[in-house]
């Protein structure tokens, strides 16, 4: 008893200053990648390396419109490596509303060999007013927190109630999703609270692309939480069916099997990613709700 | 041909007893033989490895090969432990006549594989004592996805067809509680269905496979660099595992070794993902009898080991370092300074946070003959890992078949025969000291040079097995090359399909409110086994 007491006392706290303070993230890590469109010489190596296909181009004649998809990214940098243009950014940070506001794309004119002759036309993206803004000019997230809390306030009681629920994922999504409760994320800060049942929950987290063998259970799962109720899509999978896109066992992201609120891409999300996309989602409901 | 010496005689023997009934013995590497049979002495020479030479069937699976041989394969792969080898036996089944003969009655540890062989390939065990589907479920179509005629993309109809029967348990007082696919908690979706007399499970039955993505078929259809991030996603928390063992696969089949200091970095990922997997589920086993100081102060200690992750290969599951002939990565001085710093603070709060499992006689109390596994149940299960450590089951592929650089250290594998809560455990423990003082080993003898070999062109039509320890056991990965640099085949297999069906074992005539901590003491991959 005295053992257990002492080893938390001379712990102390542990729980992560963020939001308050930018998250504690390594320089080395891997978050998502940033093109520069205006200089962008050759869409092709980068698509040819790309194993979600995050990065695409199809070309028409002498045009090309090239495409990153954050939604499908991994974070794997293999694009970064074979071009320049490319940078990884070690923030991860990029949850949006709308599945198209993941999507990036660009035109070019072609050159004879192949290569990229200028940009056509202006990025066409549809990205949330928010997240294209760097981080130090975001809605600071601490306003956000307090949204959230006035939200949950006025709509759920005192707390937000998630139930998780895996539709195929491979469990990379589970370790981070978990270390929500860990003292050093401590989602409960903010009223967010983990239910072991839908029909306690607010808010279904839904993680994998959605198996062929888990839809039904998905389904059931959606409709046993009352409503009001949110879907958030977790990872890569969840966003866009990731790595195993459609195929005889997968119905791909989760938005082809029940209507998803809010996108965390990733793989996984860390903490912080799906932390920041959820406070962000609850300062929205606001104006949808 | 190069055989390993040990395996020789072993050779010899079934030679000698089959005769010209093994049509050919090979050897592309000295520990990996072949050897091709007829299709009516599998069981045979089954029973001989198995029952005389103490081989473990480590992994059972079918390959079509239609196009060219015109007829399927079975493949039955045997880890000799005390010889350090395989031996991979293959028969043929004609497509006329698609049925083998079933050994689950003898070796109760490919019962799953079987019956994946019938779900993806169509091919009838027969004799077996529970031939119903596995992998796909009850309502899907009659379809086969594994054979070359089936494309990856097919779109199948609706959800017809009934539903799974299980299996109930009957008599006065007898009740079943169903319990998933969607948990309580955050983890993966599987169905258990208890029966129950009072408090005391008398049968538990699994229902698996509810996140089946057709990985391996997959596989077949991605270029090769792709299928190293694939491999990275068959189970989450054995990213790095897996990944090494599809390299360790592809490296075989070209015929190129990483350099040493690629192996070593290899080793030490190796190492860090089973501390904090570890570390983890300590925390876990502990929650799950409300002990949730331990857990806390663990999820605290997890989250150091991987944010190390990070800081040293981007990814905070050490996604990414892994690529064919090597790694992607390279640890500069900094960043082997910061591994080395967290290996020291590690110990002193593992001690302390440890001694307060040590020191909490009710919380051992619950750990202690809580669902114990026999050795005796745990060998017929062929069950691998630290499960099997902790029943009595004596083997690590990383002493045993040394891979990365395990060649250049000295392993010490924890082993008890008690099979409970308590000693799954303790292995556990023991582990994080010996991978700590392993990686502080890997780091003080750590080689310069290049961190990857170019691999080339893949020889066609070549097969191998590449294998690497994971920390929840060992890891297969077998493929064989189509033209192009393609896969035709890549069967993986995660030690969680070798023991689920112990589960079923260690939770009988323990209490439901003890399966949440039996069920966490093994801490088994849904992803990795349904794939």
């Amino acid at each position: 008893m005295f053992g257990i007491l002492g080893k938390s006392l001379s712990t102390g706290i542990v729980t992560t200053t963020y939001p308050a303070t930018p998250p504690e993230i390594s320089i080395h890590a891997r978050g998502r990648p940033e093109i520069d469109w205006a200089n962008w010489k050759d869409a092709r190596p980068a698509a040819a390396i790309c194993p979600t296909g995050a990065i695409s181009h199809e070309d028409d004649g002498a045009t090309r419109k090239a495409r990153l998809d954050l939604g499908k990214c991994v974070f794997c940098g293999l694009c970064a490596d074979v071009d320049k243009a490319i940078r990884m950014t070690s923030d991860g940070r990029c949850a949006a509303r709308k599945r198209d506001d993941l999507l990036t794309s660009a035109s070019y004119s072609l050159k004879p060999d192949g290569t990229h002759g200028g940009l056509l036309s202006p990025l066409s993206k549809s990205q949330g007013e928010n997240d294209r803004l760097p981080v130090s000019q975001r809605e600071s997230i601490e306003t956000l927190g307090g949204k959230l809390k006035e939200r949950a306030t006025k709509i759920f009681g005192r707390s937000l109630h998630i139930r998780e629920v895996d539709a195929g994922s491979c469990n990379g999504c589970e370790i981070e999703i978990i270390n929500l409760n860990s003292p050093v994320y401590d989602a409960e800060r903010f009223g967010v609270h983990f239910v072991a049942s839908p029909r306690h929950a607010d808010m279904l987290l839904v993680t994998g692309p959605v198996a062929r063998n888990m839809e039904l259970a998905l389904r059931k799962t959606y409709d046993a939480t009352p409503e009001p109720r949110l879907v958030v899509a977790v990872g890569a999978c969840g966003c866009s069916g990731g790595i195993f896109g459609v195929n005889y066992a997968t119905r791909g992201g989760v938005d082809q099997v029940i209507p998803v609120d809010l996108y965390i891409p990733g793989c996984p999300p860390n903490p912080v990613m799906i932390l920041d996309g959820l406070l962000r989602l609850l300062g929205r409901i606001d104006t949808s709700f | 041909m190069n055989i390993l010496p040990s395996l020789q005689p072993i050779l010899n023997e079934l030679t000698q007893r089959f005769g010209n009934r093994i049509e050919a013995v090979h050897a592309p590497r000295p520990n990996e033989v072949y050897v091709h049979a007829q299709t009516d002495l599998a069981p045979g020479i089954t029973a001989q490895l198995y029952r005389h030479f103490e081989a473990r069937l480590v992994s059972f699976f079918a390959d079509d090969a239609r196009e060219k041989d015109r007829t399927f394969h079975l493949y039955y792969v045997f880890a000799l432990d005390a010889e350090g080898g395989f031996i991979i036996l293959r028969v043929p089944i004609s497509p006329e006549k698609p049925e083998f003969t079933s050994v689950t009655n003898a070796v109760h540890a490919v019962d799953w594989q079987e019956r994946e062989v019938q779900d993806m390939f169509g091919l009838k065990p027969l004799w077996h004592p529970n031939p119903r589907r596995c992998a796909l479920h009850d309502d899907w179509p009659d379809v086969h996805p594994l054979r070359k005629d089936f494309d990856l993309r097919t779109v199948l109809p609706a959800f017809k067809g009934e539903r799974h029967n299980f299996k109930t348990v009957e008599g006065e007082g007898v009740f079943q509680v169903p319990v998933g696919p969607v948990h309580a908690g955050i983890i993966e979706p599987g169905h258990f269905l208890f029966s129950v007399a009072g408090e005391p499970v008398l049968y538990l039955q699994l229902r698996m496979f509810y996140v089946h993505k057709g990985t391996e078929k997959l596989f077949e259809n991605l270029p090769l660099p792709h299928c190293v991030r694939l491999a990275e996603s068959i189970s989450g928390d054995s990213s790095f595992a897996h990944a090494t063992a599809f390299c360790h696969a592809v490296e075989r089949v070209a015929g190129v070794e990483a350099p040493p200091r690629a192996r070593f970095l290899r080793s030490i990922c190796l190492e860090l993902e089973r501390i904090y997997n570890h570390i983890g589920d300590i925390g876990a086993i502990c929650t799950d009898v409300a002990f949730v100081t331990v857990h806390m102060h663990c999820l605290r200690l997890r989250e150091r080991v991987l944010r190390l992750n990070e800081q040293l290969t981007g990814n905070r599951l050490l996604r990414g370092m892994a690529c064919l002939g090597g790694v992607r990565l390279d640890f500069d001085a900094a960043q082997v300074e910061a591994l080395s710093c967290l290996l020291a603070e590690l110990r002193p709060e593992l001690e302390s946070v440890l001694m307060l499992i040590d020191k909490s006689p009710s919380t051992l109390d619950r750990f202690k003959n809580t669902g114990v596994l026999k050795p005796s149940v745990a060998r017929d299960l062929g069950v691998v890992g630290l499960a099997g450590r902790a029943s009595g089951f004596d083997h690590d592929l990383r002493r045993d078949f040394p891979h990365a650089a395990y060649d250049r250290v000295q392993v010490n594998v924890p082993v008890y025969q008690v099979g409970d809560v308590e000693h799954r455990l303790r292995v556990r423990i023991d582990e994080v000291w010996e991978s700590l003082s392993l990686i502080e080993q890997f780091v003080s003898k750590l080689p310069a040079g290049p961190l990857r070999t170019e691999i080339g062109d893949l020889p066609e039509d070549a097969s191998a097995l590449g294998y690497v320890e994971g920390w929840r056991g060992e890891i297969f990965h077998w493929i064989r090359t189509g033209p192009g640099n393609r896969l035709a085949r890549c069967k993986i297999k995660d030690p969680s399909l070798q023991n689920w069906p112990a589960l079923s074992e260690a939770i009988i005539g323990n209490i439901i409110p003890d399966f949440p901590v039996v069920n966490k003491s093994f801490n088994l991959s849904y992803s990795g086994n349904d794939r």
